[in-house]
């Protein structure tokens, strides 16, 4: 029984993905969309919280649209992090027992 | 001239996720044509938005930063962006779009727009505006 949380809002000005990473099981997945992308980078001051949760087990994606649309390029991406296109999206809602917005 | 005003827009909104970063050009582009002493701050996610190589066709929005380009022909020539943000988001002054404009007391040579700024000096700019305006 797993649950994917998805989160919109740049880590850099929002807690959510804070808030998201304080209460997330092991066994979620965690889908970086809209603004949330940017939390992707690497050498970011907030990449370290993302790198800790990785070890812990949590998988991590971003959306690839977002990620074009901002003009940052899949190189610049923590290894750590899978990419998803819209599809992809809709494969992790299914694959999980239910969703999480952290709007 | 005594009816120029310098006018300071402060962007921190990184770009398509919420329509500050669009608004706020469509605000400056109004009032360059107004011919207004107008400086541009990128600080937090703000700089996002002149990232290049952006593509937004696939989320079904308007790739509006093509048009920071055309800003050096508005007399929209004074771009500031804040160091530390790059730094935090792990960017460099490379990863955003060069902007230029051309120097009319300087034989029209080509100069860049874009001055990377500490906190100190982005706390002069703020200084020296008469109206600011935050997206």
């Amino acid at each position: 029984m797993s649950t994917l949380h998805t989160v919109n809002k740049s880590a850099f000005e929002r807690n959510s993905l804070d808030s998201c990473l304080s209460v997330v099981k092991a066994d979620a997945s965690v889908l970086l969309i809209e603004d949330a992308v940017v939390c992707a980078l690497k050498n970011t001051s907030i990449c370290d919280s993302i790198e800790k949760a990785a070890e812990s087990g949590i998988k991590f994606f971003a959306l690839r649209e977002d990620l074009k649309a901002r003009g940052l390029s899949e190189q610049r991406i923590l290894d750590q992090i899978t990419l998803v296109d819209y599809s992809g999206f809709v494969d992790l809602v299914t694959q999980n027992d239910r969703v999480q917005n952290w709007l | 001239m005594s009816n120029t005003k310098t006018f300071v827009y402060i962007n921190r909104k990184s770009p398509y996720g919420s329509v500050y970063a669009l608004e706020s050009l469509e605000v400056v582009l109004i009032a360059a044509a107004f011919e207004q002493d107008v400086k541009l701050v990128f600080m937090d996610d703000g700089v996002f938005q002149l990232t290049k190589n952006q593509d937004p066709a696939d989320i079904g929005m308007k790739n509006f930063s093509k048009t920071y380009a055309a800003l050096g022909d508005y007399d929209v020539n004074q771009i500031y962006v804040d160091e530390d943000s790059l730094k935090a988001r792990g960017l460099t002054l490379d990863d955003l779009q060069p902007l230029v404009y051309e120097d009319e007391d300087d034989d029209w040579a080509e100069k860049d727009s874009i001055t990377l700024v500490n906190r100190e000096q982005l706390s002069d700019v703020i200084e020296s505006a008469d109206v600011l305006l935050n997206f």
